[in-house]
């Protein structure tokens, strides 16, 4: 039951607050609670998938693999868990700075339908229940970017609804040719099916879920449409596209290419380090360019995407608990700083560099709470970051990896660059004449959640040693996946 | 059957890579639905579309497995079959909002937030 419960939360909110649709003040009051709730169970689930071992539930009662199995092992816990935490910040964060019309038309329905698919994402054991899945986080992350129907908006929302089209008919593809090859759909059974299959096949297959899941995870050559899309929406809207949605995508790269696709990682996961690499590369070069402060942000996804897959790439436990950190560190850092950069449009009135600044001279408390995920997303100690690099790096070094932890490195400093230039532009250079449409920020709601997420990277960052511990027996979860099969399954191999 | 059915995925395969490299958007819309049924159909394929008993158990008797068709294909596509109608119905009403904001149908036209 308590499996169930990060995905029946938002789903019964999201229905509660159709029924309250007039009502906006209902809405938030809801929205705010069913977030907070939805954490807590996160929470609960977390801490017992950590004392007791895996967690399945058997849909319908249908024993594996013939019902569609809901399983939360370490990683599915901990991924629950931050999404829970990104959506009590989103929820409190979006009553102050969305407008009256967007929450007019189901802004709070569609943010808790998303929740949902997200959650349902990381907690489903049936490759076709993560298509469903996918498609209803999808479905309703497409209305939450076009919602409000500015011009940028809905150039914004063709091109990803577009390419997320694209990738769910590859993603279909894949599942309709694995269940023609293997007979099953339930991951576990995959697992253990794929074994006797023909590996060529079984990398072909492979190949076909990493381009699907490569663009849902924005990694390169198929990352164009997240800069085009992601800095058009309301800042709460970008910060929880950017905290959770590519990171689903990466979670079910990890997910896939830790349990199912195993048999050949000399060929899959050494591609898995080199696309790492330059994604790591592209994204971080992309950001140079641009003189936008979501887009500049967006780039950066991009690049701390490379970061997460290099861990799957290295495909050592090592290797994949500091990509496990490093996600939940990029989750909390990213959303932050994308809601970071609306209350600095809130104050300004812009995204664009050249039309801002001074507002440290103005607003330091704002300043000093950039600072610290931008320092941490750079990679600088003792904050979350560093930490996350350094066991990558570590791992690297490990597995004689010199040329992607040489790549690393240098990413991070283009990353602190990068950072720096936002500090100057915004923060530290002299004011420009006033932009009209500036407003004071007086609410606590706007400056809650970022001090939260800034506390949480500081925690982490400090509180290194349990939280890697997580990590690394989610890893170790992940590298001998029998625990896994066993739990799903029962005693039938 | 089967050598039919491919060259039927095989062509809606590519009349939707076609029609979704065109600059028109009412295009790209048509190529996503093809990619969908192209998509579709390839489960059914996949899935092993021959002629067998419907599945079936009777407590009389008990066919076979092997002389049953599988069901499931079936219901995997009539899932995606629904979920690809909501989100096509979805990028028609956005394709509407789309010309009616920006007066353009050529996806080229729709630039402005990547300067």
């Amino acid at each position: 039951m308590l499996v169930l419960l990060p995905v029946l939360i938002p789903l019964s909110i999201a229905a509660a607050c159709l029924l309250g649709w007039r009502w906006r003040r209902l809405q938030h009051a809801l929205a705010g609670l069913g977030a907070a709730a939805h954490l807590v169970a996160a929470l609960r689930l977390l801490d017992v998938v950590s004392d007791r071992g895996i967690q399945v539930v058997q849909a319908g009662n249908w024993p594996a693999p013939f019902g569609i199995s809901l399983v939360a092992d370490l990683l599915a816990a901990m991924m629950v868990v931050v999404t829970g935490l990104i959506g009590l910040a989103v929820a409190i964060y979006s009553p102050a700075t969305v407008d009256a019309r967007r929450e007019a038309f189901g802004y709070y329905p569609l943010l808790h339908v998303l929740l949902a698919g997200v959650s349902g994402s990381f907690l489903t054991g049936d490759l076709f229940n993560l298509y469903v899945w996918f498609e209803v986080m999808l479905i309703a992350s497409f209305v939450l970017m076009a919602l409000g129907g500015e011009r940028g908006q809905i150039e914004g929302a063709f091109k990803y609804v577009t390419i997320n089209l694209l990738s769910s008919a590859l993603f279909l593809a894949a599942v309709g040719l694995l269940y023609g090859s293997t007979g099953t759909l339930n991951m576990a059974h995959l697992a253990v099916g794929l074994r006797q299959a023909d590996s060529r096949l079984s990398t072909v297959l492979a190949m076909l879920l990493l381009s699907a899941f490569g663009i849902k995870a924005a990694v390169f050559p198929l990352f164009f449409w997240l800069p085009a899309s992601y800095h058009t929406p309301p800042a709460a809207v970008s910060a929880l596209f950017a905290g959770l949605l590519t990171k689903v995508g990466v979670y079910a790269l990890i997910r896939v290419f830790t349990l199912i696709f195993v048999r050949d990682p000399a060929f899959t996961h050494t591609l898995i380090l080199i696309l790492a690499g330059l994604t790591m590369l592209t994204g971080v070069l992309g950001a140079v360019a641009q003189n936008d402060f979501r887009r500049i942000l967006s780039f950066h996804i991009i690049s701390q995407i490379g970061y997460m897959i290099m861990g799957l790439g290295l495909f050592t436990p090592l290797a994949l608990a500091a990509s496990v950190f490093y996600v939940v560190h990029h989750i909390i850092v990213k959303t932050n700083l994308f809601l970071i950069s609306g209350l600095v449009h809130r104050l300004s009135g812009s995204y664009d560099l050249s039309r801002l600044g001074g507002l440290y001279s103005t607003r330091p408390l704002l300043g000093v709470l950039f600072l610290i995920p931008a320092l941490s997303l750079a990679g600088l100690p003792p904050l979350s970051g560093f930490f996350a690099k350094l066991f990558l790096v570590q791992a690297g070094l490990e597995a004689g990896s010199t040329l992607i932890v040489a790549v690393a490195l240098v990413v991070s400093l283009l990353t602190l660059f990068s950072m720096m230039k936002i500090w100057g532009e915004v923060f530290w250079k002299p004011a420009p004449a006033a932009v009209p449409g500036a407003a004071p920020a007086g609410r606590a709601a706007l400056w809650l959640p970022v001090i939260v997420l800034a506390l949480v990277t500081i925690v982490i960052g400090v509180a290194v040693g349990p939280v890697f511990d997580l990590a690394r027996r989610a890893a170790d979860q992940l590298m001998f996946p029998e625990a896994y099969i066993r739990a799903v399954l029962g005693g039938q191999l | 059957m089967a050598f039919l059915l491919a060259l039927l995925v095989g062509a809606l395969y590519a009349g939707a890579l076609y029609m979704i490299t065109r600059r028109s958007l009412v295009k790209l819309i048509v190529g996503l639905a093809l990619l969908s049924h192209a998509a579709n159909l390839l489960i059914f394929s996949a899935g092993g579309a021959r002629r067998a008993a419907p599945p079936l158990v009777c407590d009389a008797a008990v066919p076979h497995p092997q002389a049953m068709a599988d069901p499931l294909p079936q219901a995997l596509i009539l899932t995606a079959i629904v979920i690809s109608f909501g989100v096509l119905a979805f990028s028609l009403a956005l394709l509407s909002r789309a010309f009616r904001i920006t007066g353009e149908e050529d996806v080229d036209q729709l630039r402005t937030t990547e300067e």
